[in-house]
């Protein structure tokens, strides 16, 4: 790069500089990115054929469902909904040097108590200020969820990854357990609770099945995108994440960081749960978990932790596995195929970097 | 050895380099260096930091190889591939920065490298220690865990360890920087029985009056290059003074005086003035793996510089950190102007005047990935102007960043690049620029040319006594005790987290700490 | 109520809890033995799964549990060979390729057992139990503990095996100051990368060993995602055992009688959702760690790729 040959340049001059080597890092990154996605399509292309399914044909189902299908591209963004929510809760952990690893169970905790407490609401307010006070115990719920963790990591220096890895575990059984026991209705045979009716749901978008849940979601990971990279507040928590001895140098309160961190990251994913609900689900059934939660954090690491690109790669994820779900019922091909996929994703990327860097390293050298 | 019956001289070396140059990004870290290494001698390679030591003895050991020239062991040319490969080879290194396991026992870190099948030798290797030690005069403690002992133990240990695998060749990276002034001559008589054994020892070192004690030859370095060699027939004629002025001429070219023994201006700090910070009774209480601090008291006035003395280790960041907020300390009062400020935070101190440079300029004085001009106001981060409403001004930091990169003279390609791609020198500017930006009223500067090229430390001893010179009060701790004498009005010396004596910084401040250094009354 | 506390019942109680704590006995260890080498090996629930399935098809094909083992094994180490080039070679984000490996082989055994066994189901026969006379007689007891499979016993003596391959060989104290001080022991003459990758390749065979099991003696049949987290739990037993082998069986036992218990209750009718019960030893160990959490010694190298001469 050229920026790094030039060994002084005048302080007038830095501008000039740095905003032409933008354009091309931009182009750059987007090379680095669609490349070695375009290179996993074909590595796990090949996984197809040795199972006897014509890639192509795969691939091209996929996109028709997920993509193209006025009723896929509609299910495609309606999917996208908690996964942004989530997408924005593992940003700001990540971001932050916090691997929250527990969202499922936060995300599951958000949903059980939105789905408890929305219908109840709906019949004593307005159904606009139902829905946000039933969005908001979510968040409080998922949030005093976090708190353990956030509470061992901050003040003991218990490595968080153990703490959210059991508290998932452990909310995925007390949300169950909720279900089946305390939020259960009594009028149906299977365990579940009680089905929020769907003209007090989240509204949909003009004539579409698109819930407006997906606005909600977008404004979340634009606000945490500009809260992280714009705000005094946000460089706080990523001095945090990069060196937090720079941060206790520099006399920031890591220890109440780091519990708003979890705080943040927790309540957000709990709104996930909730907006999965109240726009789309309408109610919890017993053992219902999506496990979203694993299946987003390597979005976010694809997008480097960036709202923006985040906001691509939920896209693309969402796409998969619509158009996996139609592609297992049409060609047979489980969706679990889509796990692959994003996998494979993840290491070519990785690798690509590396190789990147290893050949920036060498040219400088 | 067969070598002697070699006519060539070369063949006598153990080891020696022939035009080995070393690359590392933006740097040529060794330009063609040639040595000569023998068996019977301590070797001592000489120069200040970035001259190209440390390069030097990675490729010896293994850790680095050479971009061009060869290395030659017993007159062979041979790569030495790795640390595996260098200890075969009869290679042994004591590293600056100790390579033991803190956690395994001394007998253990001695046994780590046998073949993995096998049952550690215990007893084998507690018979060998014993004939070793017994020869060398020293006692370890086989069963202790390396985290309990103090680093002057360590480093036995480590020569130790080179001992018990038949090491021929012994290279002691800047070993003296962690020891006691006792530990240093003991170090010293150590090496000379080891030689006496017919062993041959690479001495590293920055410092001229070690290397001319304990050397038996000089190579000096500098900025990378081999600049002047002291052989022994000529190093046995001299006196000290004699070697240590050629030493100087070799590393400093022509000029005579010793460069860093700038005058020191005669400033006049007004003794009527009131002490800017005044400190009382501080006690920190010591940690796992750092002392406490006792009972430390002293004032600094207006346009005063006063030094902090000492062996590294002794609670000197300790101090700092207890000053600066970052270490909660157990009793004491700081005031800075006269207001109490010991249950104030970090931020609230720094807010009124009191400024902390660290000495880990990385570590914890900027966040590497982040870009040069965010680190500019890594402590003011949310304040006005930089700031408004929580958002950030990106205009006014790059305006105010632009002006503090012309001020201090800092060179970085733009304001973006991530301030771990500068240099020691070019990040320890922004940590000036930082510190003694508007508002600072006492400075604490922790070892601030450490790692310093010597433009870079000239520059930053400059910096120091414009501050004092502005009305600061400064503390400059430091383990360098010419860099003190050179700048300090008066000098305390720390010693196990207390202060054992202040001495005025006049003409025999010198003997008087050293001798406070060392536990004796000034 | 009678039933509850009938001999017959305890013994199986006891029993289960046996068969459900040798997976994650296997995949603790395992774990504890890359993270004693400075290894987060998040992606011990992918190696799971793959020794699940291949431990399974070799075991389905062959006809011999033992060939079974073996291939679940292998299946295990083929991804750690996997996680061994690019966390442990060439450095990359330790966390990153952990999920990427555990999600990648969730979808890909999903994937093969659909093509392969969708259709079937096929199931393996019981597996043939090594009964310790004498010791078996002991009423209660004996069918608890001493009616398992072979397999059951070499995993509980491979507790006392690690303990002394760590306390007692100079594997293991390569393996801790890989964890603790890479360079040291780097400038000691051994090669760091090759200890991690060692390391991280046994926790490999080891997950898949674990796998297999579960598929082959626990459940008799390959289904997607079965190791449901057991993986996960590895890593927290690993975690909190210190380093110490012994305290990861006492935690595999403390997890594998609340997940016996959860079947037992089911088969009593007693009627509480198992998830209370799943709960407990979650609950437990949390609650262990708020009363007694000061700073889990977790070795200092741990997640850091080395690189050599690096500082």
């Amino acid at each position: 790069m050229s920026i790094d040959t030039a060994p002084t340049v005048s302080a007038t001059a830095l501008d000039a500089t740095s905003g032409a080597a933008t354009r091309r890092d931009i182009l750059h990154r987007l090379l680095m990115t669609l490349g070695p996605i375009l290179a996993a399509l074909v590595i796990a292309g090949c996984i197809l054929l040795a199972v006897g399914v014509d890639p192509l044909a795969y691939y091209g189902y996929v996109l028709e469902k997920g993509l193209f299908s006025p009723l896929g591209i509609q299910q495609t963004l309606t999917r996208m909904a908690p996964l942004l929510f989530l997408a924005a809760g593992l940003i700001v952990a990540f971001r932050a040097g916090m691997w929250n690893l527990g969202g499922d169970g936060q995300f599951l905790l958000g949903a059980v108590t939105a789905a408890a407490s929305a219908p109840v609401f709906v019949q004593l307010m307005p159904a606009w200020l139902a829905l946000i006070c039933s969005f908001l115990i979510a968040a409080v719920v998922a949030m005093i969820w976090s708190l353990v963790p956030a509470l061992l990591r901050a003040y003991q220096g218990v490595n968080e990854i153990i703490t959210t890895l059991m508290m998932t575990f452990l909310g995925t059984s007390l949300a169950n357990v909720l279900v089946k026991l305390v939020f259960r209705d009594p009028g149906t045979t299977v365990p579940q609770t009680r089905t929020l009716p769907v003209e007090d749901r989240l509204p949909r978008l003009f004539d579409t099945t698109i819930t407006s849940g997906l606005l909600l979601g977008l404004a979340a990971i634009i606000i945490v995108h500009l809260v992280m990279t714009r705000t005094a507040f946000g460089l706080k928590l990523r001095i945090v994440g990069a060196n937090p001895r720079a941060a206790v140098h520099a006399g920031l309160g890591v220890p109440g960081l780091t519990i708003a961190v979890f705080a943040i990251s927790a309540g957000l994913v709990g709104l996930a749960g909730a907006v999965d609900i109240i726009g789309v689900q309408g109610n919890v059934r017993a053992d219902w978990n999506p496990a979203y939660g694993l299946a987003v954090i390597p979005a976010v690491f694809l997008a480097r932790m960036n709202g923006f690109a985040a906001i691509g790669f939920v896209f693309l994820l969402s796409v998969l596995s619509i158009g996996g779900e139609s592609a297992a019922r049409r060609l047979g091909v489980p969706n679990h195929f889509t796990l692959v996929l994003v996998s494979i994703v993840l290491i070519v990327l990785a690798l690509a970097e590396y190789i990147d860097h290893r050949y920036n390293q060498s040219r400088r050298a | 050895m067969s070598s002697l019956s070699s006519s060539s001289v070369a063949a006598r070396d153990i080891v020696a380099l022939e035009g080995v140059t070393k690359r590392f990004p933006g740097i040529v870290a060794n330009d063609s260096i040639d040595l000569s290494i023998r068996p019977g001698e301590v070797h001592v390679l000489l120069g200040e930091n970035g001259a190209g030591k440390s390069t030097l003895i990675g490729m010896l050991s293994g850790l680095q190889q050479p971009d061009e020239g060869r290395i030659l062991v017993d007159g062979k040319p041979t790569p030495i591939t790795s640390p595996r490969h260098a200890l075969a080879l009869g290679i042994g290194t004591v590293f600056q920065h100790m390579m033991l396991v803190p956690t395994l026992t001394v007998a253990e870190n001695l046994l780590l490298g046998g073949p993995w099948w096998q049952r550690p030798r215990t007893e084998e290797l507690a018979a060998r220690v014993a004939e070793i030690t017994s020869t060398l005069g020293i006692t370890v403690k086989l069963h202790a865990k390396i985290s309990e002992l103090s680093l002057g133990e360590q480093q036995q240990v480590e020569i130790l360890r080179a001992m018990v695998r038949n090491s021929r060749l012994l290279i002691l990276d800047e070993s003296t920087s962690m020891l006691t002034p006792t530990g240093i001559d003991e170090l010293g008589a150590l090496m000379r029985r080891l030689v006496e054994q017919g062993l041959s020892i690479v001495f590293i070192t920055h410092k001229l009056k070690e290397a001319a004690a304990f050397g038996d030859r000089i190579s000096v370095l500098k900025l990378g290059r081999k600049v002047g060699e002291i052989p022994p027939e000529r190093f046995r004629t001299l006196g000290e003074q004699e070697i240590i002025s050629e030493i100087v001429e070799l590393m400093f070219g022509q000029q005579k005086d010793d460069p860093e023994a700038v005058d020191r201006p005669i400033r006049t700090v007004r003794a009527e003035a009131a002490p800017l910070l005044q400190v009382a009774d501080l006690a920190v209480a010591p940690t796992d793996n750092a002392p406490g601090l006792s009972s430390i008291s002293f004032e600094i006035r207006p346009g005063e510089i006063l030094g902090i003395a000492g062996i590294d280790g002794n609670g000197q960041k300790q101090l700092a950190e207890a000053l600066a907020g970052q270490r909660v300390a157990t009793g004491g009062s700081v005031r800075l102007e006269g207001t109490a400020i010991e249950t104030l935070s970090v931020g609230e101190r720094r807010q009124r005047g009191l400024r902390y440079l660290t000495d880990d300029r990385l570590g914890e004085g900027t966040v590497g990935t982040f870009p040069v001009s965010i680190n500019f106001f890594l402590k003011q981060v949310g304040t006005a102007p930089f700031w408004r409403n929580g958002f950030e001004q990106r205009a006014e930091i790059d305006k105010r960043a632009a002006q503090l990169v012309r001020e201090y003279d800092v060179r970085t390609p733009s304001l973006k690049t991530p301030v771990a791609r500068l240099s020691g020198g070019n990040i320890q500017k922004v940590l000036l620029a930082r510190e003694l930006a508007e508002g600072a009223k006492v400075v604490i500067f922790n070892k601030p040319t450490y790692g310093l090229d010597l433009a870079n430390t000239l520059a930053s001893r400059q910096r120091i006594r414009d501050t004092a010179a502005r009305g600061l009060a400064v503390l400059l701790i430091s383990t360098d005790l010419e860099e003190l004498l050179s700048i300090c009005d008066r000098i305390a010396v720390i010693a196990n987290g207390a202060l054992v004596g202040t001495v005025e910084n006049v003409d025999d401040a010198r003997t008087k700490v050293g001798r406070l250094m060392i536990g004796l009354a000034a | 109520m009678n039933g509850l506390f009938s001999e017959v019942f305890l013994s199986a109680l006891l029993f289960g809890a046996i068969t459900a704590a040798i997976p994650l006995l296997l995949a603790g260890l395992g774990e504890q033995m890359s993270e004693k080498a400075g290894v987060l090996n998040i992606g011990i629930e992918g190696m799971m799964l793959a020794g699940a399935y291949l431990g399974f098809v070799g075991a389905f094909y062959s006809g011999s549990l033992w060939l079974g083992f073996l291939t679940g094994a292998a299946g295990g180490v083929a991804v750690a060979l996997i996680m061994a080039l690019l966390c442990v070679r060439i450095g990359l984000n330790q966390i990153v390729i952990g999920i990427a490996l555990t999600l990648g082989l969730e979808g890909l055994t999903a994937l093969l057992h659909h093509f392969q066994f969708s259709r079937s189901y096929p199931r393996l026969p019981a597996a043939d139990a090594t009964v310790i006379p004498l010791l078996s007689d002991i009423p209660v007891i004996g069918s608890a503990f001493f009616k398992h499979h072979l397999i059951v016993y070499l995993a509980v003596a491979l507790v006392f095996g690690m303990g002394y391959l760590y306390r007692r060989t100079q594997l293991g104290l390569n393996l801790q100051a890989a964890g603790d001080k890479p360079a040291a022991l780097d400038v000691a003459g051994i090669d760091v990368i090759k200890t991690r990758t060692i390391a991280v390749l046994t926790t490999g065979a080891l997950a898949g060993l674990g796998g297999a099991y579960l598929a082959n003696v626990g459940a008799g049949l390959f289904i997607p995602f079965i190791t449901n987290g057991a993986g996960f739990l590895g890593i927290v037993l690993a975690m909190l055992a210190r380093g110490r082998p012994i305290w990861v069986l006492f935690g595999a036992l403390l997890f594998g009688v609340c997940l016996s218990l959860t079947t037992a209750m089911q088969v009593a009718g007693i009627n509480i959702p198992t998830d209370v019960i799943q709960m407990l030893p979650f609950l437990a160990v949390m609650i262990m760690l708020v009363l007694f959490g000061r700073r889990a010694s977790l070795p200092a190298a741990l997640g850091i790729p080395y690189e050599r001469g690096a500082r």
